[in-house]
């Protein structure tokens, strides 16, 4: 019976939560494009759907609502479900995309889209090779085999993710890294763009004068086409067209020397509006944050140093750490089983809250920035695996940050994985992300300064 | 030889409806190829007789100034497309018609390059809602091109037709329907063609036979800071 309670009340936060997934795909990831295959919202919306039931499991295990059991049931056909859609359905949908965007191919979709699916599921299984995951008792299609190659590829993501955010959020949020833009700058540029237009114009001018005249004379101009076209070319050759394909070539300098200046223009033009910003309230606020989160960028790269240096893999949680301070060093008694259980449930909310949200923020930039009409529907469908892994090895990680009691759970669903291993590879690329950002930050602040100061 | 007089003419529209295949194809008489993403502004040149087959015919230079991007674009970039609304002599709005979204988005396209009155930030300062008045107004000619004819099946044909009609109503504007890969919709003769060649006429008109007499009223001129530096810039 409570069984049956229990399981309508995931049922129903599932179609919540796929609710939610399908409203962001069409307010937000898709405000410019037309929905035509209905599949692929679908799709996202089942990955955002289950993902997030994941970890609602993983509050519900904290705050112990619903029957232990019952739990236990929905977290292995909740994982169950999940790998299906990312190992089977996503790439799937995604090679059968790709192929349907090649015009050459179109007849023999499906072979090709299978054909694709398998390479991929290739390469998928050769990835596990490398690291030492698992214990070698599983068989070949066991929930910990997949379940271990989808946290390798998540865990690399997030810590890319991470090392790259937490460098960039102190450099975007600090106004001490804006360089100095003056109106001048921008009107010099916008003169120079101008008149790289102008250029281009008069030379088209001349070209389209210089066709008229050649057809009205009775001349086409034809491009050299196949072999023996270029053999003819050598000889004879029109002096009319020789003249065009000169000018077309200067005019392709200038093409691309006015998307330069365009370009560099509208980073002008942010950079002032990001001046006229820091100067508000709520500038100043971000970039007094943007000072405390340089501070904890630092000491998370520490950490990282060190961890990986002594080979040292926390053996407690945040929680559990803070309360034996309190208790052992500041003297302060209270009822450890009660506040552990909310602080731990506060902690993990908001580091799940936030890593969805910051997620989803940057998915859609991402999107925005890489997408065309043609290439929207692959381009979602990639975003909705990379969502699925990496809420999946969020979902390994965060078992570090509960305590004991609370981690059972997902360490008996999950089966032997070596979590120490996620950690520590965690730690490495973080790592390796943040330094290089940091040094590919660096050139590009350094380097930018030079070219406005042009005269 | 004799530099002829310019107009110049905006083509406007969401990214992926196919403007640089139309301007190649007006231009060049030719298929484009490969089309590529326009980053910027790309311009090409289409010289044009005026009232051709009658005494009066004059050669113009007509400028295509292809703008690329989308309307949901950074202000930042959108100040920076401002640049290029300038003088604007007459605009060519295209759509897809396999995506009623471009469609939709040409509303916003023509307020953006039509209120040129910005305040100096670059803030738009409607929020580019359909405002009748504002077209009525309007003293630059619109011409409406809805593309990829060709990927509509036939039984949807008149239901896209009917729809484009009531847009090209709404714009005050005639419109043109056809495939950028397929010249014969603009062959010589065709009603197509007929329109395109009227359609520049207009602007020709609008920018050299009336200026003589009147003074257009509210001419919007892009008012910046800086005034009025720009404005001998032009090389010949």
């Amino acid at each position: 019976m409570s069984f049956l309670i229990d399981s309508s009340i995931m049922i129903i936060s599932q179609i919540l939560f796929f609710g939610f997934g399908w409203l962001f795909f069409m307010r937000q990831l898709f405000k410019d494009y037309e929905v035509r295959q209905y599949v692929v919202q679908v799709i996202f919306s089942v990955t955002f759907g289950f993902s997030c039931t994941m970890f609602e499991l993983i509050i519900f295990e904290i705050l112990g609502v619903l029957n232990s059991s019952s739990r236990y049931f929905h977290w292995k056909m909740n994982l169950c479900i999940i790998l299906l859609i990312l190992v089977f359905m996503v790439p799937f949908y995604i090679g059968y995309f790709v192929v349907s965007n090649i015009r050459l191919l179109h007849k023999q979709r499906l072979v090709f889209s299978c054909l694709l699916w398998l390479t991929f599921m290739y390469f998928f299984w050769k990835l596990g090779d490398p690291f030492p995951i698992l214990s070698p008792k599983h068989g070949i299609l066991s929930i910990e085999q997949l379940i271990s190659r989808v946290g390798v590829i998540g865990v690399t993501l997030m810590a890319l993710l991470s090392g790259f955010g937490a460098v960039n959020c102190p450099y975007t949020y600090m106004s001490y890294f804006l360089r100095n833009v003056t109106d001048t700058d921008i009107l010099g540029l916008e003169r120079r763009l101008l008149q790289t237009m102008d250029m281009i114009i008069s030379k088209k001018k001349r070209m389209a004068m210089a066709r008229r005249t050649m057809f009205q004379k009775g001349e086409v101009h034809n491009k050299p086409s196949g072999f023996w076209g270029m053999i003819k070319s050598v000889t004879t050759s029109a002096p009319g067209s020789e003249n065009l394909t000169l000018i077309q070539q200067e005019v392709d300098a200038l093409e691309e020397l006015s998307r330069q200046l365009f370009l560099e223009t509208a980073d002008l033009y942010a950079t002032k509006e990001r001046i006229e910003y820091s100067k508000t309230f709520k500038g100043k606020y971000f970039n007094f944050l943007g000072y405390f989160f340089s501070i904890y960028c630092v000491w998370k790269i520490f950490m990282a140093t060190i961890n990986i240096v002594f080979d040292r893999v926390g053996k407690t949680d945040p929680v559990t750490r803070g309360i034996e301070i309190t208790v052992n060093y500041l003297g302060i008694q209270f009822d450890v089983k009660f506040w552990s259980q909310h602080i731990s449930f506060i902690l993990v909310g908001i580091i799940i809250v936030t890593s969805i949200r910051g997620l989803l923020i940057t998915l859609t930039k991402f999107f925005y920035a890489i997408s065309s009409s043609k290439s929207s529907n692959v381009i979602v469908l990639l975003l909705a695996q990379i969502m699925g892994m990496y809420f999946v090895s969020s979902v390994l990680l965060i078992r570090m940050s509960m305590p004991l009691e609370y981690r059972t759970i997902i360490t008996e669903v999950l089966g032997e994985l070596q979590f120490n291993f996620y950690h520590r590879w965690f730690d490495v690329i973080f790592l390796v992300s943040a330094l290089s950002s940091i040094l590919f930050l660096y050139l590009a602040h350094k380097q930018a300064p030079e070219k406005h100061m042009a005269p | 030889m004799a530099s002829l007089d310019r107009v110049k003419v905006l083509v406007l529209g969401d990214s992926g409806v196919g403007k640089s295949s139309l301007v190649h194809l007006l231009c060049q008489n030719q298929v484009l190829g490969n089309p590529s993403w326009t980053v910027g502004c790309s311009v090409d040149v289409r010289v044009h007789d005026y009232k051709e087959g009658t005494p009066e015919e004059k050669t113009y230079y007509i400028e295509l100034w292809d703008v690329g991007g989308s309307v949901g674009s950074a202000s930042s970039v959108k100040s920076t497309r401002a640049v290029f609304y300038n003088s604007v002599n007459g605009i060519i709005l295209v759509h897809d018609l396999t995506n009623k979204k471009s469609s939709q988005n040409l509303y916003r396209w023509s307020s953006e390059a039509l209120n040129r009155d910005l305040v100096p930030t670059g803030v738009l300062v409607t929020n580019g809602d359909y405002d009748r008045e504002q077209f009525a107004d309007n003293q630059i000619p619109l011409l409406v091109i809805g593309t990829k004819l060709d990927q509509i099946h036939e039984t949807k044909r008149h239901e896209v037709l009917t729809r484009t009609a009531f847009l090209a109503e709404d714009f005050i504007a005639e419109e043109i329907n056809l495939d950028c890969t397929n010249p014969r919709y603009l062959a010589a003769g065709s009603s197509n063609a007929v329109k395109l060649s009227r359609f520049f006429d207009k602007v020709i008109e609008k920018r050299y036979f009336l200026r003589e007499g009147n003074q257009i009223p509210g001419f919007p001129d892009r008012k910046r800071f800086g005034g009025g530096t720009l404005k001998n810039l032009h090389y010949d």
